[in-house]
């Protein structure tokens, strides 16, 4: 390379623009997660991105192929682990619909209460982790000992706190205790305070709004096109929510309100979880409320649904079926399903074929993180490297998801 | 769905692309329709740019084997949010020659999806901006998802598991 001649004066500099190239991951700490993307910048604007996916790939879809159907909700907690329960709570209700499973009331309002719960846990995270992005940290400090507080309540129902594992097919491995009630209450009361000292830190916040608005946007025809679902689509202004369109799990029985933005923005992002919360919070006490006393925990599935181990060592029937279920020797109809449950960041389906034997024939994610982050590249250029970090946290783009 | 729907679906489908529907099937009260390859991208732009039907959502496009383990599929599900129908369009070639046009230029958002099926299952989408692995490292040589390539057998024992507890 030809030895340059130091700059005299800025007259000098040559007109033609020469970008440079940064390298923006895959480990960095502002990008929680693995995520690769070489950006081509202009001074600090971006001019391009190119990402990389893929670091945590796991083949997921392939491993399913050799599983039987109850142990691949261990593989469905580490999709979007912050929010383990409602990608387990989605598989068992796709396998129930293929078997054709009834569920007593009782199980789908308890199966409701245990999704929204890890809907606000998903929400507080994205939300404060925005904060710390533009660099208000106390409130990431200070409201995640609520979601501490909510995996205490998985872990009095389950026993684990982050990869849940959480119910069967046809219900809950057991009765919920009288502590998981308590802690339910505990949370529905204490966190609404909290959720509001945060919300008064960061929503009226100056400093917060002249960062966060306008900062990567997405016009509701682009996300539509991008197939956008979740809060991300609702931020930009189309009311697309699973629970409504496609009740689940007896969601029709429900009154809740689902809150859109406008401008697709961090700024409506961020608002939109806010709200979503409290909704959630809303759907939790009419789900107590209303919770039918009789039903029990699990629905009738004796080819599904291990037997009570007392009866196992007594009776041969119920061993049986446990020597079944454990050895993974239970045949299920043939078939194709959809079937999709709202996330905490969207749309999450499972497309099955089954052919009948013992373990899917095929299975297929529909993963949004998957989706929507590519269209990351559009929505971050000419703007600013600061602006693309706020924006990546605020589409919540889980690295687990992300590459199955 | 319901079978009714499905009728008047196949039937406006015919009449726009003939002889494009190879089947029309209605499991789990999931509207299925199977499209010969060769109109496949004619149906898609049709579903979505037609006004009644209108489906402008792409939930979701990936791939899959048939059983005789001789063809591969795409499968694209899609999704009129307005009317909230929600339709499952498939279509299958020979695993020798998969090739198939894309679905990018109707949605945008079918380019990832597109590019996981070909790291997945090798399918070739004719059109496609940036047809490479997304998921898998670029220098491998195979088709993961395909069934000829298994799972390592857990019974084998010509392996040394002196090092990782196996």
């Amino acid at each position: 390379m030809a030895k340059k001649e130091p700059i005299k004066n800025t007259d000098d500099f040559v007109e033609e623009k020469e970008y440079s190239i940064l390298n923006l991951g895959p480990t960095h700490p502002a990008t929680h997660g693995i995520f690769q993307n070489v950006l081509k910048m202009d001074g600090e604007i971006i001019h391009e991105a190119t990402p990389t996916v893929g670091y945590i790939h796991r083949a997921f879809e392939k491993l399913a192929e050799r599983r039987p159907y109850n142990q691949i909700t261990t593989l469905t907690d580490r999709l979007n682990y912050c929010s383990s329960p409602i990608n387990n709570m989605g598989w068992h209700m796709t396998v129930e619909k293929l078997i054709g499973a009834k569920l007593p009331k009782r199980v789908e309002y308890m199966r409701v209460i245990v999704m929204e719960l890890s809907r606000i846990a998903d929400h507080l995270i994205c939300n404060s982790v925005i904060g710390v992005d533009t660099g208000a940290m106390t409130g990431f400090l200070y409201i995640f000992q609520w979601r501490e507080k909510i995996y205490d309540i998985y872990e009095s129902i389950c026993g684990a706190r982050l990869t849940t594992n959480m119910g069967r097919i046809g219900g809950f491995e057991r009765e919920w205790p009288q502590k998981t009630w308590d802690l339910i209450d505990a949370f529905l009361k204490n966190y609404p305070k909290a959720l509001q000292e945060f919300a008064n830190l960061l929503e009226r916040n100056k400093i917060f709004m002249d960062r966060t608005i306008n900062c990567g946007p997405i016009s509701a025809e682009m996300a539509l096109n991008y197939s956008f679902t979740g809060p991300n689509l609702r931020a930009a202004g189309v009311d697309y929510d699973v629970r409504v369109a496609t009740p689940y799990s007896s969601y029709e029985d429900f009154n809740f309100t689902v809150p859109i933005g406008t401008s697709g923005d961090t700024y409506d992002r961020f608002m939109v979880r806010q709200e979503e919360m409290y909704q959630s919070m809303d759907i939790i006490k009419q789900a107590i409320k209303n919770m039918p006393k009789e039903g029990g925990f699990h629905a009738d599935v004796p080819d599904f649904y291990l037997p009570p181990k007392e009866e196992v060592y007594n009776n041969m029937e119920a061993l049986i079926y446990h020597f079944k279920i454990v050895m993974g020797e239970t045949d299920v109809p043939k078939g194709e399903i959809y079937h999709c449950v709202e996330g905490g960041n969207g749309e999450l389906g499972f497309y099955l074929q089954s052919d009948g034997g013992r373990t899917p024939f095929r299975l297929h994610f529909r993963r949004p993180c998957f989706i929507y982050y590519q269209a990351y590249p559009e929505m971050i250029k000419g703007s600013m490297l600061s602006d693309a970090i706020i924006t990546m946290s605020s589409m919540n783009v889980i690295a687990g998801e992300l590459d199955a | 769905m319901s079978q009714d729907l499905l009728n008047k679906l196949t039937e406006s489908i015919n009449l726009n692309v003939g002889g494009a529907i190879e089947k029309a099937e209605l499991p789990y009260d999931f509207a299925t329709i199977t499209i010969h390859k060769e109109h496949i991208h004619e149906v898609l732009e049709f579903l979505k740019n037609d006004k009644n039907w209108n489906f402008h959502f792409l939930t979701d496009l990936t791939g899959f084997q048939t059983a005789d383990e001789k063809q591969l599929g795409v499968v694209y599900h899609l999704h009129n949010m307005i009317t909230n129908i929600r339709v499952r369009i498939k279509t299958h070639f020979d695993i020798n020659k998969p090739e198939i046009p894309t679905a990018t230029d109707i949605w945008p958002g079918a380019n990832w999806m597109e590019r996981e099926t070909f790291d997945f299952y090798g399918v070739k989408f004719k059109g496609h901006p940036n047809l490479k692995r997304i998921l898998n490292v670029d220098e491998m040589d195979i088709f993961p998802l395909r069934k000829e390539y298994p799972l390592e057998d857990q019974q084998r024992e010509d392996k040394d598991d002196k090092m990782f507890g196996r």
